[in-house]
């Protein structure tokens, strides 16, 4: 069992921040995660930026230029991170495309994110049946979780198939959106998280896009395990910084 | 071997659908969907209908006659640039908004580099009825302003891509977005044999009519379906997809594509995806694109914008790395060259696209009696400013 296996089964809602790695400051990334786990989040995604992220708004996009910009890449990336363990105890991810990881070599980039102390990856852009047929051996070899996304579009029948691939949790995408485009959530919303719950799946849902706030962090907590902020952290922090980093967290908890 | 697309989407080790979850739903409809719709009769009986009769099908295969005694060879020019909007690219967009319909769909959106599938698009769109909005790279709007003004004429919406480098790659992505957020209602007409499956197997089919065409004129003319090659120049590659597509198979006929090697290959400002590119996932597709050692996309140069695309349509990706197809490169010099070239000799003005394929004559040297069918993918009114430039006219 990895470690954020072990806090999936801790008996709390679990508040999860991404950030993008390089952004605002080449050399951010370890006092950004250090930073978060003082204030209590209980699971950090990491953002590898990439040139074309799909999947993503406008904040994460631009802070992506940025951090490729700064100079941030693959390999420096895991060499800021390379003593990681020795401060931070919390679960972390890496969230990225898969065309980097693809030229940095599958196999090499799981075996360096085992030796960081990485937990699992979430890659958008890799589908299910890829992942299955191609990485899924490697990833197990190093004792990552992948992490798949669903949407309110995906089928019962995808999410049961996904379910059973899964080994940490599932992704819950709030709406069918690209990241940051919203700011509260429908009636329509909150059905989908409850028909979600009410499939009793193996993992726990974690939500996404769209979380902004207490009352979006609060929502989306009655209905899932917990919930991830990105975009919403990311215009915090290219105003206030490192220093904003509390009172952003304590804002989101309501503490 | 084959060179299909096979029944998971591959072509060889390139294609596939690397989308993002929340893209599969409508890419999943279109794959079930999309050989049973575009067999349906009714459907063909639609297609080709107004491929006749709105397009101006068939286009003719005209013998260039001066050009081939120059070259001292048989050269025949597939007539694409008579094809209305100027170019090949209405061929797909006719065939794509009629399976939109078919899906219910009422919203249409489409990238575009140079505009000339922003056009199509748009053209498609007035013909239907449909909403339609065209992404453009922001510096592409600069560069291409009569097309923006078409397509504003045609009643579409033309909204700058602003991301990343602002070009071609960015107008996709933006699209990709836009499509991320409209599930429901919208459809996606991509321009060429790129994107997930089933798009880039898709285009090829409605690109195909052009070498179905060549067949049997070919066979007037010649008494014979087959030439001894088939030319194109290939950005994202669906004009040569269609002029190859009847001949993939068959191994007599030579497969010779046409990329812009820009200021030279080793020049930092280049398209030839085949030389400078390495396997990668563009665009929802694994294929040959150009990028960093990290893994990070690059903008490519050539002075005709509809070949500066990073990647290539996965078909190309295999024909290129199982040897069937030859892949040359052309600088900018080149290809003008020879767009003046055929001006001067035959009395068409070519697409600067068009005018790389055109400039291999110079580079290969082909028997007297070798029967060379060459796709003039388009006609040179857009690229009248770059002529102008370029020769000071």
């Amino acid at each position: 069992m990895n470690r954020l296996q072990k806090t999936l089964q801790q008996d709390k809602k679990l508040l999860s921040i991404y950030f993008t790695a390089g952004y605002p400051n080449l050399n951010n990334t370890v006092s950004i995660i250090q930073e978060l786990e003082k204030n209590g989040v209980d699971f950090i995604e990491i953002g590898l930026p990439f040139s074309d992220p799909l999947a993503d708004g406008p904040t994460i996009q631009t802070s992506s230029t940025h951090a490729l910009k700064n100079g941030m890449n693959t390999a420096l990336l895991f060499d800021q991170l390379k003593d990681i363990r020795k401060t931070v105890q919390i679960p972390l991810i890496i969230m990225g495309y898969f065309n980097p990881i693809l030229q940095y070599g599958v196999e090499e980039f799981c075996k360096k994110c085992q030796e960081i102390g990485i937990d699992a990856l979430i890659l958008p852009d890799l589908p299910l049946e890829e992942y299955n047929t191609l990485y899924k051996a490697t990833f197990e070899k190093y004792n990552l979780s992948n992490i798949f996304l669903i949407t309110p579009q995906t089928s019962t029948k995808r999410i049961k198939e996904i379910d059973s691939s899964s080994s940490a949790f599932i992704y819950m995408v709030s709406s069918a959106s690209t990241t940051g485009t919203q700011n509260d959530f429908s009636a329509k919303q909150t059905d989908y998280f409850e028909r979600i719950s009410k499939l009793k799946l193996k993992n726990p849902q974690i939500v996404g896009f769209g979380i902004s706030n207490y009352e979006t962090f609060l929502s989306t907590i009655s209905y899932a395990k917990g919930a991830i902020i990105g975009s919403a952290f990311i215009k915090m922090i290219s105003k206030e910084g490192i220093a904003g980093i509390s009172s952003f967290i304590k804002s989101i908890r309501n503490s | 071997m084959n060179y299909n697309v096979d029944e998971k989407g591959y072509y060889g080790e390139f294609g596939g659908a690397y989308i993002p979850e929340m893209l599969y739903p409508n890419v999943e409809e279109l794959r079930q969907q999309y050989l049973q719709i575009t067999a349906e009769e009714s459907f063909q009986k639609e297609f080709r209908q107004l491929l006749k009769d709105y397009v101006g099908r068939p286009t003719p295969l005209y013998f260039a006659k001066r050009l081939s005694e120059k070259y001292n060879t048989k050269i025949y020019l597939k007539r694409e640039d008579l094809c209305h909007t100027g170019a090949h690219k209405v061929n797909n967009t006719i065939g794509q908004i009629l399976l939109a319909k078919r899906l219910g769909k009422t919203r249409i959106i489409a990238e575009t580099g140079a505009g000339q599938h922003g056009v199509a698009t748009a053209t498609v769109c007035a013909l239907m009825g449909l909403e339609c909005i065209v992404y453009m790279g922001e510096i592409d709007i600069q560069r291409q302003s009569p097309n923006v003004a078409r397509m504003k004429m045609l009643g579409a919406k033309v909204i700058p891509a602003t991301s990343g480098s602002k070009t071609l790659k960015d107008a996709t992505n933006e699209a990709i977005r836009d499509w991320i957020n409209n599930l429901i209602d919208t459809y996606y007409i991509i321009g060429s044999v790129v994107g997930p499956h089933p798009y880039p197997d898709m285009v090829a089919r409605f690109q195909s009519v052009i070498s179905e065409e060549v067949k049997k004129q070919l066979l007037e003319k010649e008494k014979r379906e087959n030439p001894d090659y088939v030319v194109a120049c290939v950005g994202g590659g669906s004009n040569a997809a269609g002029i190859y597509y009847h001949y993939l198979n068959n191994p007599k006929v030579g497969i010779i594509a046409v990329e812009a090697a820009g200021k030279g290959i080793d020049s930092g400002e280049s398209a030839a995806t085949s030389v400078l590119g390495k396997m990668g996932i563009i665009h929802g597709s694994k294929t040959l694109l150009m990028q960093t050692p990290d893994g990070q996309i690059t903008e490519p140069y050539s002075i005709s914008a509809g070949l500066d695309y990073p990647g290539v349509g996965p078909m190309h990706a295999h024909l290129y790395t199982s040897g069937r197809g030859k892949f040359i490169s052309i600088t900018d010099d080149d290809a003008m060259k020879a767009g003046m070239e055929l001006s001067q000799l035959e009395g068409i003005i070519p697409a600067i696209e068009s005018s790389h394929a055109l400039a291999i004559f110079e580079e290969l040297k082909f028997k007297k009696d070798d029967i060379i069918v060459l796709n003039l993918s388009g006609r040179g009114d857009k690229d009248l400013n770059t002529y102008i430039n370029y020769f000071k006219l």
